[in-house]
């Protein structure tokens, strides 16, 4: 060990006491949280439960594989110069529609309460769908000519993180 | 026939997935989970009975800025949770060290450990963006169950740090991409990590636009999901109407009267009464929990002034009773803070006119900085606690 630089080991002594305290607030974070989890009745536990694991077991067992089998489909079927410009164009607009699916659904509506989800969400969602597709559109054209000289110069200088 | 089906961690050989990608993916993702976890701090905070440390009263708009920023950074979430969840699936396939006990059990906790910050997340999420939207698929309080996942969700999100610490740091030590593909002569074909990273933040930005209109109101017109455009009656939209809240007849009766009890008994005041005194009005937005927020000219009468005639003590907090029959927060409590400042109003109009059935007819509380649920509306009763 005599050739380990001093400060090097000082440094990585550091970073185990940063890492062991970021371990122990975490977990009693967690353990907080799950104190107040169950705080709840029973009913109310098992349901919270429920939607906790079943979050999980929903992205694990259906999105992620859907996503895995639809970009194989799209790998055979995209042309190879348009797979950058597909792959954004989708991205946005797969992402962005989980994020309006009870608007689009209007599952909390009320025929009560007109000021709540007052919109005609199907032709928003048809705009994003449209300007998803100018992107392609765009991302195509840029990269296509972009794609040529930046063999010798990418990479360099980019996200220093 | 079911083995073969299962892939591997191998099976998946996209250079996409990468750590430099998900470190900085992560990042983002922390980034806002920790406003997310703040701002609900904050905002749980006014919902805590009997703090002995009360929220401030001003800046006015501060809850409109905090429920603001929790609900839109919670939905700029979403894209990067799943795109984060994309970059490292593979791991849910990797071999599980069966024969070594001591990897086994180090294995073992360490997925554990995984689950919980990925239920949690994902829980967090979805219900956050469904109560959002007034949607409420389960039976558990929702308050309850979102207020544990967030300390669960963070806790996890910190340990998580804490053991990917030295992958993090080998992450950033290098560009997110790797220079070698173009050496092999033609560049692959297809997207690079860069781009992905850029196109999943470009998916957070889109979201935040199109929902950011339900707070921000220049950008009403480009928020096309929003789930309120910001209007309603005189300018203000509504959560609760006076029908679901079961007010529509007490509400409209003409001999509706408020009851402000004091040291010397009750004091009963008409809305002639609440008329003939002085007229104030105040510019204070309504800002809900679900995250959006809107500005109305309240008109009516300031509440240390009618306490006053009623011999509240200065001090006290006040227990504010609503007509309604229905729904939670019929009775709140309003701290001695907010009782005495100025600019909270017992409101009898908004925008000029006569205040509209479902903004709380005959009479409502218009304090600054607090959550809409606690403005409470259709009034009939004040008292100290």
């Amino acid at each position: 060990m005599a050739h380990v630089d001093d400060t090097a080991v000082a440094a990585d002594r550091g970073s185990v006491v940063v890492r062991a305290l970021l371990l122990l607030a975490g977990l009693a974070a967690s353990a907080y949280g799950v104190v107040l989890l169950l705080r709840q009745d029973v009913a109310d536990l098992l349901d919270s439960l429920l939607w906790m694991v079943g979050a999980a077991v929903a992205h694990d067992a259906v999105v992620a594989p859907v996503t895995i089998v639809v970009t194989l489909v799209l790998l055979r079927v995209v042309p190879a110069t348009w797979r950058t410009a597909v792959t954004v164009g989708l991205l946005v607009l797969v992402t962005v529609t989980a994020t309006a699916v009870p608007v689009l659904g209007r599952f909390g509506a009320r025929s009560d309460n007109p000021t709540l989800l007052d919109r005609d969400y199907t032709s928003g969602w048809l705009v994003l769908a449209a300007l998803c597709l100018a992107v392609v559109v765009v991302v195509r054209v840029v990269g296509g000519r972009g794609r040529r000289p930046r063999g010798s110069e990418e990479g360099v200088g980019e996200e220093p993180g | 026939m079911v083995r073969a089906v299962v892939p591997r961690e191998e099976s998946f050989t996209s250079p996409l997935r990468h750590e430099r990608l998900t470190a900085r993916l992560g990042t983002w993702l922390g980034a806002c989970f920790a406003i997310c976890f703040l701002t609900g701090l904050y905002s749980h905070w006014y919902y805590l009975p009997d703090a002995s440390l009360v929220p401030p009263t001003r800046p006015v708009w501060g809850y409109r800025l905090t429920q603001g920023l929790h609900v839109l950074t919670g939905i700029a979430a979403i894209p990067l949770l799943l795109a984060k969840l994309w970059s490292v699936y593979p791991k849910l396939f990797a071999r599980v060290p069966w024969r070594d006990v001591r990897a086994l059990a180090l294995h073992s906790v360490e997925r554990a450990s995984i689950l919980v910050l990925v239920a949690a997340s994902c829980f967090q999420l979805v219900v956050g963006l469904a109560n959002s939207a007034q949607w409420y698929p389960w039976s558990f309080s929702f308050r309850a169950a979102h207020y544990a996942g967030a300390w669960i969700a963070i806790g996890a999100l910190v340990v998580h740090v804490a053991v990917k610490l030295p992958v993090i740091r080998r992450a950033y030590a290098g560009p997110v991409d790797e220079q070698a593909p173009t050496e092999a002569g033609t560049p692959a074909p297809g997207p690079r990590r860069r781009t992905l990273l850029r196109a999943t933040l470009l998916a957070s930005g889109v979201a935040v636009l199109l929902n950011a209109g339900q707070t921000v109101p220049w950008l009403r017109r480009v928020s096309v999901l929003a789930v309120r455009t910001g209007e309603g009656p005189q300018g203000v939209p509504i959560n609760r109407s006076a029908a679901a809240a079961g007010v529509t007849e007490t509400a409209v009766d003409p001999g509706w009267t408020l009851t402000v009890v004091g040291r010397r008994g009750e004091v009963v005041l008409s809305r002639d009464d609440l008329r003939s005194m002085e007229q104030r009005t105040e510019r204070l937005p309504i800002a809900c929990v679900e995250g959006w927020s809107a500005s109305g000219e309240w008109t009516g009468v300031r509440l240390s002034e009618v306490l006053d005639r009623a011999d509240v003590p200065a001090d006290a907090d006040l227990r504010v009773v609503s007509l309604q029959t229905r729904g939670s927060f019929g009775t709140t409590v309003l701290p001695a803070s907010f009782a005495r400042d100025d600019l909270t109003l017992l409101a009898l109009g908004l925008a000029g006119e006569e205040l509209d059935l479902d903004h709380g007819y005959p009479c409502r509380l218009i304090a600054p900085n607090r959550p809409g649920v606690m403005q409470t509306k259709w009034l009939t009763r004040i008292e100290a606690v």
